[in-house]
């Protein structure tokens, strides 16, 4: 009785929900049976659901910290997209220059704008919009979502209706050839920043104190208020740092989409939401799972029956909700 | 009688539409560990919570040593040097038991000496080392609370009913810890319902009813007068012994 | 007799009650008052958007919680319709038709999403009816064998029909008898209990009230409603679409009407969809005029483009919310008390 027997075992990573993954991946190599389709289906999927990753990881740790739903969070996605193009635009020699150190010298400045803009814009909206309505859900479902059109008519007042093309960096266009099989380069950096920001997000939240703040503010906000710590400072903390993801994210997207509108942001909000539900709302590694699973699901379908392929995600919610009604990995509240 | 380390006065506090604390004058002495009974809703949590400020005082004042802090907010009170072990407990049950106590020492890591000591009276702590606290027993989920509380010396620890739905070996084994825990002459502000652990470790005590404090003494005084009890305290208690 | 049909709700407020007889009455007489075709749209789409805007407040005024999907409704009203129209003899049995198979279909979904996901809480129910519009959106445009895909579907209506004025009369007449029901269903019992459970879930539960069967009832309700509005919608346009039902941007406009106008009061819905609509159609003609005159200076001109005027409704949501929740109709009544 003093030593729980299970505690060994769950002190491990719940499997279930890899496994998943990872039978639903070798189960659709069945199904599309050709190796090399299939290779390229996958790290198409991973590309798209590491950046849905980057872009959603924010809104469900705010939502954990704090119970504060943001329907706005797109904007950021949006303003990410749009600060990426023009920063890629101002830089276009060294975009269109045939090296990647150059073309580096064009995405680091564009992804650092992104961040910076949309990080700035999450500091001002925590402050104004989202700050007088804690604790009452409705007005923040409302008010987020007033803040969005809002903020979506002074994008197009800003950068004008029209879709903007966005360039791809020279030698981020194209495919690498393995055989026979084509991969195309910008998925693998999708996929390796993607990776990136899961490893140092993953470090943060279990090797650092201001990690473990959050963690333990997750489950228990009062406790930590107890222990003497300033929640107010670490939530608006983690309100900018999950907006200049999303405006990462957007960026990224807009790059892989070679094209931004203002509907980008509404648009992933959508597919967000999915996967923070399916992952358990607040839970950074449901959120991952989540995510993984969305986009493998979206491009598996999409070239098995194309027809379904845009209501597969919803199909994946209600599932994984039948199969578990908390997300893949529920977060303990007490 | 000892200087007062805490003193609420005429303090009253408001949860919704009730009226839940109507007018608490109580005073915790320096170095003692003063016991809190009252019947169920007599307002005891509540006035830890008020003390904390995780509810707010709508009318009195508090003082802790020399300084009110009725009107301060619950982090800065905390870092006066109180640590809270919650009736919930309020463990985080996701954290390992170490990243629980690394969170609760605010003047950085842990000491080893304490830690030491806090593992002589909590054995399971340090088996448990690396254990999510959400998977300990609830013996030693109220342990780990308590231990958090203590990790550093702290001028005033609030306990509330820590010995809640536990077994009577475990609550013995409380009890010797917070006996211990006394002698390090940390003041001690405790709610109660099992009047044997209260009697045995109060030194001074106060009873609540309806939201004020009915009674104020020395344990020892109240722990000899049965008639006493029974008035102040009525069967509630017995069925506990 | 007058607060009989009104169910005892009275307008309580001068203001208020002239406003909303003048729209009556400019409603009422469209056809005689303002001739031609742009004007008789705009009071048709007051008439459907009243109607739509006033089930949409039985959810969130009334019950508190917000729904994305009212839009989905809204279109399997106008697909019902549509698809009966174009496929069988355009007659009244057709309308009937479609008509019944869309508030079947509106009140099964609206069951499921509400036995889903009304038991959780209101963040979770948004999220969930969002992420559901948007698969209907994609499914209705992805079917295109019976919806017509991105184009929607045009169809002939009854011979009665061919004439606008009767049409608008048809349009007028159910939306102001829905509307009444819609207003009597408030005040009655059900309705305070609605209210009630807004006001304190809790309480409301240990009254005793199956609090998960009223929200659900309110959602079913308000489902079908919307679904008629978009019956109508149909009729009138002669045509379904995504643009003229499914868009994400109309479900924006509804909660930009119910805000504004008022939540938690019908009458709301009336003023909210009025100015609205009639903003949408000329306020843009304003602006440009506006705009036209700032050119030369910096970004004014384009903060008043026409096509901007969504920024300023956006605006006045905002405020809305924060300083006036009860909207014009709450300040109109507040001034009378004052």
């Amino acid at each position: 009785m003093s030593a729980p027997e299970g505690a060994l075992v769950s002190r491990r990573l719940d499997w279930r929900p890899p496994a998943l993954i990872l039978a639903i991946a070798l189960g659709s190599l069945v199904l599309v049976g050709n190796p090399s389709t299939w290779l390229t289906l996958t790290i198409a999927g991973l590309a798209m659901g590491l950046m849905i990753f980057i872009m959603s990881s924010g809104l469900t740790l705010v939502f954990g910290l704090m119970d504060v739903m943001n329907f706005a969070h797109g904007l950021f996605i949006a303003l990410g997209a749009y600060v990426g193009a023009s920063t890629v635009k101002l830089f276009s020699a060294a975009a269109s220059a045939d090296s990647f150190l150059a073309n580096l010298g064009a995405i680091a400045p564009a992804v650092l704008a992104a961040m910076l803009a949309a990080g700035l814009l999450g500091l001002f909206f925590e402050r104004v919009i989202v700050r007088p309505v804690y604790g009452d859900h409705l007005k923040q479902i409302l008010i987020t979502t007033g803040g969005m059109i809002v903020a979506e008519q002074l994008i197009l007042v800003l950068w004008g209706p029209d879709q903007i093309p966005v360039e791809r960096p020279a030698t981020l266009r194209g495919s690498f050839l393995v055989g026979d099989m084509a991969i195309e380069k910008y998925r693998l950096i999708a996929v390796a920043i993607g990776l990136a920001v899961f490893a140092g997000m993953m470090l943060l939240l279990n090797r650092t104190k201001i990690g473990l703040l959050i963690r333990a503010g997750v489950e228990n906000k009062e406790m930590v208020e107890a222990m003497g710590y300033r929640i107010r400072r670490l939530f608006v903390g983690v309100f900018v740092a999950g907006s200049a993801l999303a405006g990462l994210g957007g960026a990224l997207w807009g790059m892989y989409q070679e094209s931004v509108t203002v509907h980008i942001g509404a648009s992933m909000m959508v597919l967000i939401f999915i996967v923070i539900i399916i992952g358990g709302l607040g839970s950074i590694g449901g959120c991952f799972a989540g995510a993984v699973l969305v986009g493998l699901v979206a491009n598996y379908v999409g070239y098995l029956s194309p027809k379904i392929a845009l209501g597969s995600n919803i199909l994946l919610m209600v599932l994984i909700l039948l199969w578990r009604p908390q997300g893949l990995y529920p977060v303990g509240k007490s | 009688m000892a200087e007062n380390l805490l003193s609420l006065s005429g303090v009253h506090t408001h949860i919704g539409h009730y009226h839940i604390l109507q007018g608490v004058d109580l005073v915790v002495p320096r170095g003692e560990l003063t016991m809190l009974l009252g019947r169920n809703g007599a307002g005891k949590t509540t006035a830890l919570r008020t003390i904390l400020g995780l509810w707010s005082a709508s009318a009195g004042a508090i003082r802790f040593e020399d300084s009110d802090i009725t009107q301060r907010d619950t982090p800065a009170i905390a870092n006066l040097g109180i640590a809270y072990v919650p009736e919930s407990m309020g463990i985080f049950a996701g954290l390992t038991v170490q990243e629980n106590l690394v969170l609760a020492a605010r003047r950085g890591p842990p000491e080893e000496a304490r830690l030491d000591w806090i593992f002589r009276y909590f054995p399971p702590m340090k088996k448990f080392w690396d254990l999510p606290a959400g998977n300990l027993s609830g013996g030693q989920k109220q342990m780990l609370s308590i231990s958090r509380a203590i990790v550093e010396p702290r001028k005033l620890v609030l306990i509330d009913e820590p010995t809640k739905g536990l077994a009577p070996a475990i609550i013995n084994n409380l009890i010797e810890a917070f006996a211990e825990l006394k002698k390090t002459d940390t003041t001690i502000l405790m709610v109660e319902q099992n009047f044997h652990a209260a009697k045995s470790l109060g030194d001074s005590v106060a009873v609540m009813d309806a939201g004020r404090i009915v009674h104020a003494g020395r344990m020892a005084d109240l722990a000899t007068d049965d008639a006493l009890q029974t008035r102040l305290l009525g069967l509630s208690l017995e069925a506990h012994q | 007799m007058i607060a009989g049909l009104l169910s005892g709700d009275a307008p309580r407020s001068r203001i208020l009650s002239a406003l909303l007889l003048a729209i009556l009455v400019a409603l009422a007489l469209a056809p005689f008052l303002f001739p031609g075709t742009r004007p008789l749209d705009v009071a048709a789409k007051v008439c459907v958007f009243v109607l739509l805007v006033a089930s949409y407040d039985l959810l969130l005024g009334y019950t508190g919680i917000v729904s994305f999907a009212h839009t989905m409704f809204f279109g399997i009203g106008g697909y019902g319709v549509a698809i009966a129209l174009s496929r069988m003899e355009p007659g009244w049995g057709a309308i009937a038709l479609g008509t019944v198979a869309a508030v079947a279909l509106s009140l099964a979904l609206s069951f499921l999403v509400g036995l889903f996901s009304l038991r959780v809480k209101a963040i979770f129910f948004a999220m969930i009816t969002l992420a559901v519009a948007s698969f209907f959106a994609i499914l209705a445009s992805q079917l295109s064998d019976f919806t017509g895909g991105e184009d929607g579907i045009t169809f002939k209506v009854p011979e009665l029909l061919r004439s606008r004025v009767a049409t608008y009369y048809l349009v007028f007449g159910v939306a102001l008898g829905l509307f009444l029901v819609l207003l009597r269903i408030v005040n009655s019992p059900f309705g305070r209990v609605l209210l009630a459970i807004r006001e304190n879930e809790f309480r409301a539960e240990a009254l005793g009230y199956r609090t998960v069967i009223y929200r659900t009832l309110a959602n079913c309700l308000g489902a079908v409603v919307a679904t008629l509005a978009g019956a109508l919608y149909a009729l009138w346009l002669r045509y379904t679409g995504p643009n003229t039902t499914l868009d994400f941007s109309i479900m924006i406009d509804i909660l930009l009407m119910v805000v504004i106008g008022g939540m938690g009061t019908m009458y709301g819905a009336v003023i909210g969809a009025a100015i609205f609509v009639v903003a949408q159609n000329y306020l843009q003609e304003a602006m440009k005029a506006f705009s036209g005159a700032m050119q030369g200076i910096p970004l004014l001109p384009d903060l008043f483009h026409p096509d901007r005027w969504l920024l300023w409704l956006g605006v006045l949501f905002v405020l809305s919310v924060y300083y006036f929740p009860a909207g014009i109709v709450g300040q109109l009544r507040a001034r009378k008390k004052a």
